[in-house]
Formats: structure tokens, C-alpha cells, sequence
């Protein structure tokens, strides 16, 4: 399974891990990840210590969750980038959404 | 495949060919009861001439017969079906292994030994059948999706053609223009325009959107009309940006945007202003060689609400001969056939080994070119280059409409006026020249027009109110103060006021357009500029300021000054047989 999801100890923090390609393939698998979740959940972080590569659509399911969450009150957390997910998140000026880290 | 079908028994027509009469009576009679009808002959050859007239749905053959045998006639009855699934069974009494192998070797599906019993016989029948009407179905179907596919093939290519029209269009041929844009047998998300400004200059967008096909070339219809729009009546990036960003956010649905690049080019002021969401860096390049990289400083387009959405365009001095470099991603990713992708590495190679002979564009494309062998495969890719470049020998606003033979408004007048915080915050003139275009004697002017009223109100404003020396904008760190004073001062305007007055009539050979333009601001000394004569060395030296008054000058037929110089009044003049010329043409 590409994406693994586990709460966080405090219970309100889902944590969303992505391995390999972070593309259009993982569209339902990211969703499902987020959707029907525990109603506690206030926080999430999107693990992309394994994510080899990013694109635009990826891009546009990062807006989707938070969306989800809640929009500009959304708490989302990206973290563990590699150079060339990290350079795509802020060529599109990611960080203007989210915390990334 | 629906069960009706499926399991559907009615008679089937079945041809039988034996050169035993007796067991093909026997035979016969015996599907006949059956309910099938039944065609028979004593031969191959007559099975074969059968077949082809009578189309029977399945064939049992005897696989020794005269004339002609079993094995041939099956060979020539599956050529004779083609595509047509018809089960061939063969009737014999041979029971070696290989002579029966044989008759399926020759195109047979299966074989009934005689003598004949009834169940066995009934039951294959029934087994072909559904073979044979599942082998329709599929047909059925693959014939369908095959139309289907052609038809929608078919639509594509005329949508296409449309996006080609809508996405890559406006000023692309002037020659300052470079572009590549991959020719895709679908849909990209890529789209450029470009359009001369109606003040002169150049407005460019380069747009990605997210994902490929059908919903990407969707989004471009609305930015295309926006941007044409817009531009025609004036307005400059900023104003199209924040429009684009609103109708994108409004229409498109969560997760999908597009990443794009606005660049306002001046050839005037050598100047380019550029705002980048979301496209790989731009490149700003000196005949040199020297590079200054254009990177993306905006979220794109279509995610922030307008309220969130920061329009403001980054300025830049460029003068003749630099060129800016624009790119989508798809170009960073074009990639060698190990899937070493171009990358910015590969942008940044190129343009350190630039001469100062290259074109950046020629070296750009050399350089994917090498690296894929072909471009053409790339992902939808996007290489825009423009040349800053003297103003004449650029492509001029067409006339966008002719001029209508309904008479417009012929005597009006109005007053605008802005005051305080608004000048600062909003532009007149796209409505002033909205209102002057209403007279079709006008509207083929509305270059000229525009100028007019642009030269009019940024002196006012810049020079009038906000009281800029334009000597700043003659060295490039005057020109960054400039416009950071220009900010600076902007917020303190209360007070102030621009007033325009137009006033239109009809003459008997034309018309006659009187613009007054008033400002709070303390004036200028005109007597001393209007006493040098204005092809003096005196003139030229000075610039005056920088009012823009010898291009006022040369538009107008009259410009005169009023109180301490901050009330202009310029009269311009339309002649009705340039209109009637234009009409014929």
C-alpha cells in the first residue's frame, strides 16, 4: 500500500504517509486516507519522507484536504521533503498554505 | 452481452453437407424436429456455393466426400465468414486420433461421431450457439466502441482546433516573438497569449494548467476571453491577473489551478513587470549573456480568493535587445530515454554557455533536442521568448471593431472625477476610453485615444499630484526609487483629485474630441516649456520633466495650459472620410 495513515498519540493528529510517487495513481488511495476519518482529528501532517516525486496533481490534492480541513483554518503539516518535492512545493509557493517543515 | 441473448435457442439455419444420403436424411430429419431449418447438399463444392448464398449459422461438413472433401470446404467457408463466427463441425466415422486431429487442423471446431445420437448432437448444437452469439455480442460491441472511439476522436480534433485557435493566439507572429509550443494529439493544459497594448507595450500570459486533456483546455477559454478582453480596453496585467485568479477560483473546482506567468512589457519606459504563480523560474537575458533568474513568487492562479490574491507585478529595467525566457514544467521534465530528465540544471548549463551571438530560445530548444532526440514526444511543453525591442517595427492593435455604420453618441459630455485614497487604488482609464469608444468615428483611434488620456493622467498623477521627477527613471536605481516613492506617496493623497471632462461633437468632416484634465496638484511652469521651441536643443535636453507632452503634442491638434499648469486641455480630431475609407476596405 502506497499510503499509510496512523493517528498521532494525542488521538487528534492524523498522520498520512506517502511511499513512491505522489501522482494522479494515488488519487482515491489520498483521499481515502482522510475521508471517514475519527471525528477528534484537528490536525493532520502529510509524511513525504518516501515520496520520490510530486506533480501538479498531487499538488491539487494537498488543496483538497485542506479543503477538507477546514481551509484557511486548516492545520496541516508537510514534512520530510526531499529537495525535488521541496522545490516543487515552493515553486508553486506551497508555503503560503501550509506548514512545511 | 444480456442473458436473452445468450441463452437465446431459437431454429438456427444449418447447412449440412454428406454424400451419404441416407445419414443425411437421417440427419436431417432429425434437426428439423429439432426446429432448426436445414439446407443440404451431397458435396464440398455445393457446401461452399451454399454457404455463400444462404449465410447459414453453422455447418456440419462429412470429411470424405467427391467433388470436393470436408477439409477443403472448411478452409473455403472461413475465408468465405471472414470475421463471422460459424462453427464448422465435422460428421465422420473415423475414429483414428490423427484424422480426426486432421479435420480440426483444416478450420473445424469440433466433430460428431456416426452413427448419430440424438442428445449429443442436440447438446453441441446448443454449445456453438452460444459460442456463436457470444462471438456476436463481442462483435456488436467492438463495432460500437470502435464508432464510438471515431466519433469522439472526430470531436476532439474539432475541439482542438478550437483550443488551438483560443490558447496560442493574439501577437504570436510579431517578430520579437518566439514560441514552442508541443503539438499534442490531445488536449495539453498549456496555453499563451499575447497582445499589444492599446498605449503601446505588450501583455503576455503563459498559463499551465493542472492535469492534462478535456478539463485542462476547458479553464482556457475564460482566461483567453478575459485576457483579450481586457487587454483591448486597456487594462493592464494586474487588473487582468486579479480578474483571471477570481474567474478561476469561482469555476474551478478544488484541486485543480493554473500556474502561470503575466509579463507587461514597456518599450518606452525599458521596462518588462512580471508576476510568476507557480511556472518554473523565468529568465531575464542581456545580449551578453548575463541572466537574471524570474522566479515564481505567487501561489497560481484559481486558489486564492480575491481578497488573499496579491496582483502586484514586479518591475524590471529592460531595454532593446534583452529578451525574457518563459517556461512550463513540462519542459523541465522533458527527459532522455533513462529518464534523466533537462531540469533546471540543464536550463542553468544553457544559459551559462550562452555567447553573446545565441539566442537563448535556438539554445534552449538545441539543448532538449539533443537530450530527447525528438521534442515532439515531450509531455505538453511551453518555451515563450520575448525581445525587448524598439516599438515600430512591432505588430499594431488591429482594428478591433469596424467601424459600425449605426451612428454612436455624437454630443456628450461627462466629468470624472477621482479624490483621495482611489487614486491610488484604481486606474480611470479603461472606463474613459470605454466611453470614448462609443463613438465609432473613435474606436479604430483607440491607440491614440488611450495614449491621450494615459500621458494626460500619469502626469497628473505622478508628476501633478504625487510630484515624481522623472529624471529618477533615466538610471536604473532612480527607477527603483521612483516607483518606490510612487508607492510611498500614493498613501498620502487625501485631499487630491484628478477630474477629467470629455466632450465630444460632430463636425461636418468629422469629429472634434475636447479633453480637460485637471489636477490638485501646485502645476508647472508651461511658459517657460511653451517658449522653447520644441525641436530646440533647449527641448530636447530638458525632456521636460518628462511630461509627455511632445507625444501629447503630435496626437493632438491643440493642447493648451490653463492655471498654474494643472489644467490641461487637448483638442483631438476624427475625420469622417478615414472612417468611410476604412469601411470600403
Amino acid at each position: 500500500m502506497p499510503i499509510q495513515t496512523r493517528c498521532d498519540d494525542d488521538g487528534q493528529t492524523l498522520v498520512i504517509r506517502i511511499e513512491g510517487r505522489f501522482d494522479f495513481s494515488t488519487h482515491q488511495a489520498f483521499r481515502d486516507a482522510y475521508e471517514h476519518n475519527d471525528p477528534d482529528i484537528r490536525n493532520y501532517t502529510v509524511d513525504l519522507s518516501d515520496t520520490t516525486y510530486l506533480d501538479s496533481s498531487a499538488l491539487g490534492m494537498l488543496l483538497l484536504l485542506r479543503d477538507y480541513a477546514g481551509g484557511d483554518s486548516a492545520r496541516i503539516v508537510i514534512e520530510n521533503c526531499n529537495n525535488d518535492v521541496r522545490r516543487i512545493l515552493s515553486i508553486s509557493n506551497f508555503e503560503q498554505l501550509f506548514n512545511i517543515r | 452481452m444480456d442473458d436473452s441473448t445468450a441463452s437465446y435457442n431459437g431454429p438456427l439455419r444449418i447447412l449440412i453437407a454428406d454424400d451419404s444420403d441416407s445419414d443425411r436424411l437421417i440427419l436431417k430429419t432429425l434437426l428439423t424436429r429439432l426446429g432448426h431449418e436445414v439446407l443440404d447438399v451431397a458435396n464440398g463444392l455445393d457446401a461452399v456455393s451454399t454457404f455463400q448464398r444462404e449465410a447459414p449459422d453453422l455447418v456440419l461438413l462429412d470429411a470424405l466426400m467427391p467433388i470436393m472433401d470436408g477439409m477443403e470446404a472448411a478452409r473455403q467457408i472461413r475465408l468465405l465468414a471472414g470475421e463471422r463466427l460459424v462453427p464448422l463441425i465435422f460428421l465422420t466415422s473415423l475414429s483414428e486420433a490423427g484424422a480426426l486431429a486432421h479435420c480440426l487442423d483444416a478450420g473445424g471446431d469440433d466433430f460428431l461421431g456416426k452413427p448419430y445420437n440424438r442428445i449429443i448432437i442436440e447438446a453441441k448444437i446448443k454449445a456453438f450457439n452460444r459460442m456463436r452469439l457470444m462471438h456476436q455480442a463481442l462483435s456488436d460491441q467492438r463495432d460500437l466502441i470502435r464508432e464510438r472511439n471515431r466519433q469522439l476522436t472526430e470531436e476532439q480534433e474539432i475541439a482542438k482546433r478550437v483550443f488551438d485557435n483560443v490558447a496560442h493566439s493574439g501577437c504570436l507572429d510579431a517578430s520579437n516573438i518566439r514560441y514552442h509550443a508541443s503539438p499534442q494529439s490531445i488536449f495539453n493544459g498549456d496555453v499563451l497569449f499575447a497582445s499589444p497594448r492599446p498605449a503601446g507595450g505588450m501583455l503576455v500570459f503563459v498559463g499551465d494548467f493542472t492535469g492534462h486533456g478535456l478539463p485542462a483546455a476547458i479553464g482556457a477559454m475564460p482566461i483567453a476571453e478575459i485576457f483579450y478582453g481586457m487587454v483591448n480596453k486597456g487594462f493592464n496585467g494586474q487588473d487582468v491577473l486579479r480578474e483571471i485568479n477570481q474567474k478561476l477560483k469561482r469555476i474551478l473546482p478544488t484541486g485543480m489551478f493554473c500556474c502561470g506567468a503575466m509579463i507587461e512589457a514597456d518599450f518606452k519606459l525599458n521596462q518588462i513587470q512580471i508576476w510568476n504563480g507557480g511556472l518554473p523560474d523565468g529568465w531575464l537575458i542581456r545580449p551578453s549573456g548575463a541572466h537574471l533568474a524570474l522566479p515564481s513568487r505567487h501561489l497560481p492562479l484559481g486558489i486564492l480568493s480575491p481578497d488573499q490574491f496579491n496582483a502586484e507585478l514586479e518591475r524590471v529595467v529592460a531595454g532593446p535587445g534583452d529578451r525574457v525566457l518563459m517556461m512550463t514544467d513540462g519542459f523541465l521534465e522533458s527527459a532522455d530515454r533513462d529518464g534523466r530528465v533537462f531540469g533546471e540544471k540543464g536550463v542553468m548549463e544553457t544559459l551559462d554557455q550562452l555567447g553573446a551571438d545565441d539566442h537563448p530560445f535556438d539554445a534552449m530548444m538545441s539543448a532538449i533536442h539533443q537530450l530527447t532526440g525528438n521534442p515532439e514526444d515531450g509531455d505538453d511543453l511551453t518555451l515563450f521568448c520575448l525581445e525587448m525591442a524598439a516599438e515600430g517595427g512591432l505588430a499594431t492593435l488591429p482594428d478591433r471593431v469596424e467601424p459600425s455604420a449605426l451612428a454612436g453618441p455624437a454630443e456628450w459630455r461627462c466629468t470624472y472625477e477621482i479624490r483621495g485614497q482611489t487614486l491610488g487604488e484604481f486606474s480611470p482609464l479603461p472606463l474613459l476610453l470605454h466611453i470614448c469608444m462609443e463613438v465609432p468615428g473613435l474606436r479604430r483611434k483607440s491607440g491614440e485615444i488611450y495614449t491621450l488620456l494615459a500621458e494626460l493622467y500619469n502626469n497628473a498623477l505622478e508628476h501633478g499630484i504625487l510630484a515624481l521627477p522623472s529624471e529618477w527613471k533615466h538610471s536604473p536605481e532612480g527607477f527603483g526609487r521612483y516607483y518606490q516613492e510612487r508607492n510611498r506617496r500614493l498613501l498620502d493623497v487625501e485631499g487630491h483629485y484628478i477630474r477629467f471632462t470629455l466632450q465630444h461633437s460632430l463636425k461636418p468632416e468629422g469629429g472634434r474630441l475636447c479633453v480637460v484634465c485637471e489636477d490638485s496638484g501646485p502645476g508647472f511652469d508651461f511658459q517657460s516649456y511653451l517658449s522653447t521651441a520644441p525641436d530646440s536643443a533647449a527641448a530636447s535636453n530638458r525632456r521636460y520633466a518628462g511630461r509627455g507632452l511632445g507625444l501629447l503634442s503630435r496626437l493632438a491638434e491643440t493642447i493648451r495650459f490653463h492655471g498654474q499648469g494643472n489644467h490641461v486641455e487637448i483638442v483631438y480630431k476624427w475625420q469622417l472620410a478615414r472612417t468611410a475609407e476604412k469601411r470600403d476596405d
